[in-house]
Order: C-alpha cells, then sequence, then structure tokens
C-alpha cells in the first residue's frame, strides 16, 4: 500500500495486509496526534488496510503558544 | 468499530468518551459538544453578533462552520501576518471558505496596515515569533471586534490548546495567566468579551470535522512554529493521553471546576491597574518606569517600523 505523510509531504511503500493500529505503531506515530484517511476516507484504528490502498496519515498538532 | 449511537461502520474513534461515530452522527456530536460549552460558559446571547477569529486552520474554519449551522450571526476575521508563502496559503483558504458559502470575512494585514511583519517584527523587537504573532493577533481582534461593533470575540482555541496552555503555566506557576484562563472572558471597558466555543473538541475532533465537512483547510504547520515550547507540551499530553485516555479533559476541566477562582484575583488585580495606551488607546498595564503608555502592540510596532519608540 502506498503511505501519504505530511509535513514535509513524503510517500512510502508498505507491505499489507495490517491494521491502521500496527501501521501507526511501526511509524512510531501516536494515534492521538493524526488522522488516517484510506482512499479519500475516514478510518478507526482497528481497521484493515490492504495493498491496494492509499493511506494518508494527517497530523491534527498545531499551533503557537497564543 | 461500529458507531455507538446508529450502530454503522463507525469513521472515528473518540477514545476519552469510550465511543466511536459514523460520519453524520460525529457531525452532531461536535455540535452538540460546542451548544453544550456555549450554554455553560453563557459565551454567546440569542441575537448577538459574532466575530470568529479565523487563520485557515482546521480549528478557526471549523469554529466558523460550527456556529453558523447552530445558527448564530458570524462573520470572519482573518489577519495577514507576513510569513511567506504560509501566510499566502492560510489567507487563500481563509478567503475560499468564506466565498464559497457566502459569508462575511474581514481582512486586517499587517504589513499593510501596520508596517511590519511576524518574521521581521519578532527580530526588531527581540521576541519569539509565537509570541509576537500571539500578541498581534490579539491586539486586532480586539481593535477589529470593538471597531466593527461585534458583541463578542470567538476564537478556535480546543481542548489540547487549552490543555496545554494549562499545562505549560502550572509548569511556571503563571498566577496571572492562571486566573485568566477561562473560557469566557467578559467584556470590560478597552476588552470585547471573548469566548473559545471549541473547549469541549479536540484538535483530532476538529480535523475529522472539517474533512467530513469538506472544508479545504492548511494542514501544514506555521514554519515559525516549529518546535515551539507549546508543541512539546502537547506532545507530551497526548503520550499521557494514549495510556490514559481522557487526562486532558479531565486536567482542563478539573482546573475550570475547582481551581481556576483560586487564581482569578491576581488576574483581575493586573486588570485593575490598566491604563490607555498613549498611542491607541488601547488598554494597557503600560511602562513600570512611568514613562509613556505604549501598549505591548505598538512597543512592537515601533521597534518593528523603527519609528523611535524603544
Amino acid at each position: 500500500m502506498k503511505v501519504v505523510l505530511r509535513n514535509p509531504r513524503r510517500e512510502l511503500e508498505l507491505p499489507a495486509p495490517r491494521t491502521v493500529e500496527a501501521l501507526l505503531r511501526e511509524l512510531g506515530v501516536v494515534p492521538e496526534s493524526v488522522l488516517v484517511i484510506r482512499n479519500d476516507t475516514l478510518v478507526t484504528r482497528d481497521e484493515r488496510l490492504d495493498d491496494e490502498d492509499v493511506v494518508e496519515i494527517r497530523p491534527v498538532v498545531s499551533g503557537g503558544a497564543t | 468499530m461500529k458507531c455507538r449511537r446508529c450502530r454503522e461502520q463507525a469513521v472515528i474513534d473518540v477514545r476519552r468518551h469510550n465511543a466511536a461515530f459514523c460520519g453524520p452522527c460525529f457531525l452532531h456530536h461536535c455540535r452538540e459538544q460546542v451548544r453544550r460549552a456555549i450554554d455553560d460558559f453563557e459565551m454567546i446571547r440569542p441575537g448577538e453578533r459574532v466575530l470568529v477569529a479565523v487563520s485557515g486552520g482546521k480549528d478557526s474554519l471549523g469554529l466558523w462552520d460550527l456556529l453558523r449551522e447552530l445558527g448564530y450571526d458570524a462573520d470572519g476575521l482573518y489577519v495577514g501576518l507576513g510569513i511567506g508563502d504560509y501566510s499566502d496559503t492560510s489567507g487563500r483558504h481563509a478567503r475560499e471558505f468564506a466565498h464559497e458559502r457566502g459569508m462575511k470575512l474581514i481582512e486586517v494585514d499587517l504589513p499593510t496596515d501596520h508596517g511590519f511583519d511576524i518574521p521581521d517584527g519578532s527580530r526588531a523587537a527581540h521576541r519569539a515569533p509565537c509570541s509576537a504573532c500571539g500578541l498581534s493577533k490579539r491586539h486586532v481582534f480586539n481593535e477589529t471586534a470593538l471597531a466593527h461593533g461585534y458583541d463578542v470575540l470567538a476564537t478556535g482555541h480546543n481542548l489540547d490548546d487549552e490543555a496545554a496552555v494549562l499545562f505549560g503555566n502550572v509548569l511556571h506557576w503563571e498566577t496571572g495567566y492562571l486566573g485568566r484562563q477561562h473560557p469566557v472572558l467578559p467584556a470590560t471597558p478597552g476588552f470585547a468579551r471573548k469566548v473559545k466555543p471549541l473547549i469541549r473538541l479536540g484538535e483530532r475532533e476538529l480535523a475529522a470535522y472539517c474533512v467530513l465537512r469538506g472544508i479545504d483547510y492548511v494542514v501544514e504547520e506555521c514554519p515559525m512554529a516549529t518546535g515551539n515550547r507549546h508543541l512539546g507540551y502537547k506532545e507530551a499530553l497526548n503520550a499521557i493521553e494514549e495510556r490514559s485516555p481522557g487526562t486532558k479533559a479531565s486536567f482542563l476541566f478539573g482546573f475550570l471546576e475547582r481551581g481556576h477562582h483560586r487564581f482569578a484575583g491576581d488576574a483581575v488585580d493586573e486588570r485593575e491597574a490598566l491604563r490607555a495606551c498613549s498611542r491607541c488607546g488601547a488598554p494597557t498595564p503600560g511602562d513600570a518606569r512611568g514613562g509613556d503608555a505604549l501598549c505591548a502592540f505598538c512597543r512592537l510596532r515601533a521597534r518593528a517600523t523603527g519609528s523611535g519608540h524603544r
């Protein structure tokens, strides 16, 4: 599957199947800090990702100290 | 996972509520959280005009959308900060959001209207960029809300923002800031009422709300905020939240219910000592050495533009 990361934008090819949770664990990403979007649709952490999926891991943490 | 309300396939889990939601039920959840925050803290009264400070990011555009969905008379205010491509992109998102929905967006541009941008201004004034940016935005938000006769100024500060600010204020025992940290700051002479209707929603929920509502927001982080202390606090709190869901909400709402009143006196004392800025008229503690009472924004602008005041 293709995995798209942001800030900076980059792409990875990773083997499937695996769950969203397992993917985030392998990448060292805290689930609370991202959304996972598969083929333009939000998915929960128990969803299984397959070879043909395009998966965006979108960071949600933002902001200056204002 | 199944949606807690309707048992359809869920698209987002919210662990602090031990719940997951399908798209329509999640949008209902977000509206209910904002409605409850507004009601619980008496933020906005029926018929009042609201000015929403929008940056082009998920929180502020999500807030504007949510307030309109809930029936409020809400216009937007975008402040151009002059942070290169980032500001260009942010402004475009804010303008397109407003244009597509036929909503009124007021714009103030720091370089055009005040003669400086955040990168140069923060260097000239020897302030951290986020400090100069926050100071400038707070000043322009308040000034614009008063000048245009809005009843209330709403900002997109969410649960994560407020928990991180509280964390920092507690770590450094900033008692004056703790006394002022509240979802509603009432109007006082020279200050518009300020409210934070997103206090019951985390930033992950705001991002999901925007995706589900088709709101095109700027995903890129401000280049000047990278690695700042506030983001470090958020990272630490998210690591705790992952092990103990609900900790951020418990920390923040526990403070508001049981801790805030202990520090409120410090904030009142500071506000009572304010006088009018000799340049713009905004309330300010002024210069402790007894000189001109310039507010912090006018001092920043003077240093940034080399117009004489130090």
